[in-house]
């Protein structure tokens, strides 16, 4: 089984060089730290800011560069600052290649939630909405199950929706699973995890087509 | 050149009054009108609408005004980080209108622009496109969202002049170059107040003519909400 960190660095091997990317909040936001040094990729976020480096060394800090999680970043060399408006331009324009963001639930038809518990927490879309809504190649970095151990893979949502029929991919610290008009499509088990696991966390309908092979990270 | 220039900010924000909506540029505390807020904090008005990305903190930028229970209404896309706010809007004292960032941002600028509204595919088969109009372009589906119509946009520049031209910082640009002549007036702050002439044409980011006032903050706080750094090896 994955924790976090499992999940950003099997993520990471989807970025591939040329690539602009927009990671999310939480989990997505590791990924930056596990992709290939031999490849050019530049980070998005979409507060305003194309060419996002590390983080900055203590006493470096500067209030007027941060990313969408309001974390102070540093920036490398080419990198852009512009407008809200630009910077959705690039996302609803579909300039930028690839999309990971986390979710608390996803269903077999591409549908994704994570923006509001009715009556219990919303903090609202920020920019998902025009991320999912645009996005050629969306990937959602989550756990397999919530905190009771219910399964977040669905055949449908019940929490309000941020995209419709949107979802490529989605890995979890179970599994790697492609969105097809079948249903998820197993395409690799965790360390450790067999297909068992996965069948039994997984309420949406599975496709478990020949042997499963083991993710390597 | 036509004089922007206001010498305080009670002058820069005359004419404000009860049930206006107010436009604030901002993502997070980064680029916030800190002295704009400060004034509408300390004029009492109240059943405000604020169109604003986020809600400020507890007590801090927006959140300051909410304490206070001056806003009626605010028209925001994530408002995580605001305690105060998540209480109000789930007791249904605060009205809260949430649309996605693209959205928001578009929506000012299509009012900046002279567009009554636009379509974007941002939201479709969500209950965000609720009771709105929809429509298929090339096998895709659209939501029509409308220009927002304000009294007052409060923008937050780094450097300015008298003329009202603007130069922003980083990621505090944000929202307010789409904010700046998206209402009836735009009053801009900055952090410095510079000679007319001294910044390059080439290199403004918003021109005069979006601005109605301009004035130098008396002093800016500049927050940082996530203080992330990484240890040096």
């Amino acid at each position: 089984m994955l924790d976090k960190t499992g999940i950003a660095k099997r993520i990471a091997k989807e970025v591939q060089d040329g690539y602009y990317v927009n990671l999310g909040i939480g989990i997505p936001t590791l990924v930056a730290n596990y992709v290939r040094d031999d490849i050019e990729v530049e980070f998005q976020s979409e507060n305003g800011v194309l060419g996002m480096g590390p983080f900055p060394f203590e006493g470096e800090e500067d209030a007027d560069i941060i990313n969408a999680g309001k974390q102070t970043i540093t920036t490398l060399p080419g990198a852009s600052f512009f407008d809200s408006a630009t910077s959705f331009a690039m996302i609803r324009g579909q300039h930028v290649d690839l999309t990971i963001l986390g979710a608390m639930e996803v269903s077999e038809n591409g549908d994704i939630a994570n923006w509001k518990i009715p009556g219990k927490m919303v903090k609202g879309m920020g920019g998902a909405m025009d991320l999912v809504a645009s996005a050629e190649n969306i990937i959602v970095a989550m756990m397999h199950t919530n905190k009771r151990g219910e399964s977040k893979i669905l055949k449908k949502c019940s929490l309000p929706l941020t995209g419709v029929g949107c979802v490529k991919k989605v890995v979890t610290n179970l599994a790697v699973l492609e969105v097809t008009d079948k249903g998820f499509k197993l395409l690799e088990r965790a360390p450790g995890v067999s297909v068992e696991e996965i069948q039994k966390a997984t309420e949406g309908t599975l496709i478990i087509d020949g042997d499963i092979p083991e993710m390597s990270l | 050149m036509i004089n922007k220039k206001v010498n305080s900010v009670s002058e820069a924000t005359k004419g404000i009054r009860d049930n206006m909506t107010f436009m604030l540029g901002g993502f997070g505390l980064s680029g916030i009108p800190e002295n704009a807020i400060a004034a509408l904090v300390k004029s009492g008005i109240t059943g405000l609408t604020c169109i604003s990305n986020n809600a400020g903190v507890d007590d801090f930028g927006l959140g300051l005004l909410l304490h206070q229970k001056q806003i009626k209404k605010m028209v925001s896309s994530y408002v995580g980080e605001n305690d105060e706010f998540e209480r109000q809007m789930l007791s249904g004292e605060l009205d809260v209108e949430l649309i996605p960032q693209g959205t928001l941002a578009e929506r000012c600028r299509a009012a900046q622009a002279g567009f009554p509204a636009i379509f974007t595919p941002a939201g479709y088969g969500t209950e965000v496109a609720e009771g709105k109009e929809t429509r298929e372009f090339d096998g895709k589906m659209y939501v029509l969202e409308h220009a927002f119509k304000a009294d007052f946009a409060f923008v937050k520049a780094w450097k300015g002049d008298a003329a009202g031209n603007l130069v922003f910082k980083g990621t505090a640009r944000n929202f307010n170059p789409c904010m700046a002549g998206a209402a009836k007036v735009t009053v801009a702050e900055v952090e410095e107040l510079v000679p007319v002439g001294a910044l390059d044409p080439n290199q403004i980011h918003i021109p005069g003519i979006f601005v109605q006032r301009i004035f130098q903050g008396e002093k800016y706080e500049k927050r940082i909400e996530q203080r992330t750094v990484r240890t040096r090896e």
